[in-house]
């Protein structure tokens, strides 16, 4: 904690704790000065906006003005909760995932994301400084998807719940244009775009719980994709669906979309991008990297005629340098993803069963 | 019962009075007991399973295969170009 | 990475099946005892690859899936225990027991961790001296060396909290008790090539020439899988029953003999129930009576629990290569990877999870 932001001790004081705590206390939660401090010394600086500043209940977004100026636009709304330990590993940390996440499901139904919320339980214990790294970050990230944070809460709970922090986040974005993007939309014929390597979340997330016992230079891939869609909606590509492929990774969200849309998909093994170093320590403990959290790569599922200049216009963004087309939706077998092997022969690519477990056949 | 992965043997030092190692496996480092391999020196390959090295893989045997299947695929073009 | 990446060659492997193909003239049955290759030929789709003579049958090489109900209920048993601290390979931890698995233990409160590799398992032993640490020492041959040095280094560092629960199998009786039975219809074998490496493959010639049958050894890419079915269906075609080895960059006929010696003295043979199978006399490996204070289920009284399988389970036939996954009635419905009622739908080798996951549908050519 830095002392020059604490305030000075003038005359009588009630014998509390002091309001300066290097940790979190039960009472930090409990709605009295205690909170009041934690907001306005810990909170406050690291996101402070003129929505904040005004310390009431709700902010109060001009929203409707925006949405007035422009004909046909939509509203969409999210919320995602954050439960990662640890709280920090390379790549990110819970902070910037929490902002990013909300920040791509909101991107991935083509909106463009404004304004979001954040609450937080904490658990007695957890230090100040731990918080503060946490908010910094949330920080940044919200400054490079362009999004504001307008509105927390805060709570604390006893030590031993919580895993040091848990965060919801939930935003609110607008939509601008008049396509119709669901996972209920992909269509027979449309080309399925993958926006860069996957499996880097989920194994820098293990690698740093040290359970397993490898080291490497992986990285979490956990990124802003708000820039990148709005890129591919300004380049007029008829986009049918996105997704962001979290947890249960790449197979899942196939599937999910497969499912919703009741269509097959076909997809080649050898057009997947993964970093070298992530196969080899899928190679090694024996994970599909198909099932692999991500946090930073999106499904985009196009109408065929558009695909390569989705590709381009992929590959010409800061998240998007190692997009590549991965396959195609069928009309059959519904609800099925296969997928074609190097070798030529067909296999079909389920969802996960539950957690995903190192083998040792 | 067979996820055996090959890596490279990095490093090698003893820990609790047996040979230990660290192993490359493309990037990806990782310690591995070294006990069944005493013969082993750094830059060898080992089959790892459950972090342990069964045994070095021999680089010569690993070429002659790869040798006869590319000579089989050869006599095969040949045979299709007839 | 370096010995993979060679032997995953798309076009050297479309021209070994071809060579297959071409050198095969009638139907042959050929079974591969080994989950690793059941999982590697299932996902790679190398089953697609081959001629339609060729009929892969997947055997009992999966350890999760063939280690005894009994002693999956005594794993439950002692990792439902306060102060006991269960430690086990990841695949372990979804296998059914008569009810219930380690998953659901972990979630009601158990201390149930997963390890890669056993010297972590001593690790939680010494950083948790007032708490038994239970290790659940299951395998092929491939896991017993690194299983057996566990317990050393546990004697070495005078660990009086450690103990391993161990259910060993051994390939040799497993494949002597499917060639005996009546109504088998396998030809020719693909030997396991990492129980090998530790092994070697000098037990088997007795075998092949017994029961007439050839056996290769054979490794895990695409690659090897293919060399090996190559090897063995030109064996089958010449009459022949030898042994050969198609994984010779890690495999010696010898093994590797620091390895046995080790395994010779911690465990002994003994008879194995193999779930789904039953008693195949002398298939298993138990820890010596002089490291009796290391054996989990000396440590632990814990009553024999009468098992209770699913009764519509087929799992024994299927590890026999007696019946495909699909022909099962309980496959894919009943029983699937979210609800497995027998060990072979859970364990990503068992033949019935691989089928599910890489097969179960008719593709359209």
């Amino acid at each position: 904690m830095n002392a020059e932001n604490l305030p000075e001790f003038e005359g009588p004081m009630c014998p509390l704790p002091l309001p300066h705590s290097e940790q979190i206390l039960l009472g930090h939660g409990s709605g009295g000065k205690l909170m009041h401090d934690l907001i306005s010394q810990v909170f406050m600086p690291p996101l402070h906006n003129p929505f904040l500043a005004q310390c009431d209940d709700a902010s109060v977004i001009p929203i409707l003005d925006e949405l007035s100026a422009t004909p046909s636009v939509r509203l969409a709304f999210s919320t995602d909760s954050h439960v990662v330990t640890p709280l920090f590993f390379p790549g990110g940390d819970i902070g910037k995932l929490a902002v990013c996440g909300t920040v791509n499901d909101l991107a991935m139904m083509g909106a463009t994301p404004r304004y979001l919320t954040a609450g937080f339980i904490l658990e007695e214990g957890l230090e100040v400084e731990v918080l503060t790294r946490v908010l910094h970050s949330m920080r940044q990230a919200a400054e490079e998807a362009r999004v504001l944070i307008v509105a927390g809460d805060t709570k604390v709970v006893e030590k031993g719940k919580a895993d040091g922090m848990y965060i919801n986040t939930a935003g609110i974005g607008v939509i601008e244009h008049n396509l119709y993007i669901s996972g209920n939309n992909a269509q027979p014929g449309d080309v399925i775009l993958l926006s860069g390597t996957i499996g880097n979340h989920g194994i820098a997330v293990l690698e740093a719980r040290q359970e397993l016992g490898f080291s490497s230079h992986i990285q979490s891939d956990i990124a802003p994709l708000n820039t990148l869609v709005e890129a591919l909606i300004h380049g007029g590509i008829r986009i049918h669906a996105m997704r962001d492929p979290t947890r249960g990774g790449l197979a899942t969200t196939l599937n999910e979309i497969a499912a919703q849309s009741k269509v097959g998909m076909l997809i080649h093994e050898e057009q997947i991008p993964i970093q070298p170093e992530v196969a080899s320590v899928c190679e090694m403990l024996g994970f599909d990297p198909l099932y692999i959290a991500n946090e930073g790569v999106m499904i985009t599922i196009v109408a065929k005629d558009d695909a390569p200049a989705a590709l381009e216009v992929m590959r010409a963004s800061k998240y998007g340098t190692q997009a590549a087309i991965i396959g195609e939706v069928l009309e059959t077998p519904v609800e099925r993803v296969l997928m074609k092997t190097a070798y030529g022969s067909t296999r079909v690519v389920d969802t996960p069963s539950g957690e995903i477990l190192p083998r040792i056949c | 019962m067979c996820l055996g992965t090959p890596g490279k043997i990095v490093e090698i030092y003893e820990r609790d009075g047996i040979k230990m190692g660290k192993i490359d496996f493309g990037g990806v480092i990782r310690e591995a007991c070294l006990a069944y391999v005493p013969e082993a020196r750094l830059g060898d390959y080992a089959l790892i399973h459950v972090g342990f090295a069964l045994n070095l893989i021999s680089e010569e045997e690993a070429q002659e295969t790869l040798e006869l299947l590319q000579q089989i695929m050869e006599f095969e073009d040949q045979g299709d170009q007839l | 990475m370096k010995f993979v990446q060679e032997f995953r060659d798309a076009r050297l492997a479309q021209n070994l099946a071809n060579k297959i193909r071409e050198i095969t003239t009638r139907p042959w049955v050929i079974m591969e005892i080994c989950g690793g290759q059941t999982h590697s030929i299932l996902r790679n789709g190398i089953d697609q690859l081959l001629p339609s003579e060729i009929e892969l049958v997947h055997g009992p090489g999966c350890p999760v899936c063939v280690t005894a109900l009994e002693t999956i209920d005594k794993a439950l048993a002692i990792a439902s225990q306060e102060g006991v601290i269960f430690t086990s390979y990841g695949d372990m931890l979804r296998v059914p027991g008569s009810g219930r698995d380690l998953f659901s233990i972990r979630a009601a409160g158990g201390d149930v961790r997963v390890v890669y590799s056993p010297l972590d398992a001593l690790t939680i032993a010494r950083q948790n001296p007032d708490k038994e640490v239970v290790f659940f020492a299951i395998g092929f041959e491939t896991t017993a060396p690194a299983n057996c040095m566990a317990l050393l280094q546990a004697e070495a560092m005078g660990l009086t909290n450690f103990s391993m629960l161990v259910s060993h199998v051994r390939v040799p009786p497993a494949m002597k008790a499917i060639l005996q039975s009546p109504g088998n219809r396998v030809k020719g074998f693909l030997a396991a090539g990492h129980v090998c490496t530790v092994m070697g493959y000098w037990e088997y010639v007795s075998i092949a020439e017994a029961y007439h049958t050839p056996i290769v050894v054979t490794g895990f890419e695409p690659l090897d899988i293919l060399q090996g079915i190559y090897q063995v269906i030109t064996l089958l075609e010449q009459g022949a029953a030898e042994v050969q080895n198609a994984y010779r960059r890690v495999v010696t006929y010898e093994g590797n003999q620091l390895a046995q010696q080790v395994i010779q003295r911690v465990f002994q043979e003994c008879d194995r129930k193999w779930r789904g199978i039953g008693l195949i006399p002398s298939s298993g490996w138990c820890i010596r009576e002089e490291y009796a204070r290391f054996d989990a289920e000396k440590r632990f009284a814990v009553d024999a629990i009468q098992p209770q399988e699913a009764s519509v389970c087929i799992a024994g036939q299927i590890l026999q290569g007696r019946y495909k996954p699909p022909q099962c009635p309980a496959f894919g419905t009943e029983c699937t990877p979210e609800h497995p009622l027998g060990a072979t739908m859970v364990s990503s080798e068992g033949a019935c999870a691989a089928y599910y996951r890489f097969s179960r549908f008719n593709l359209p050519k």
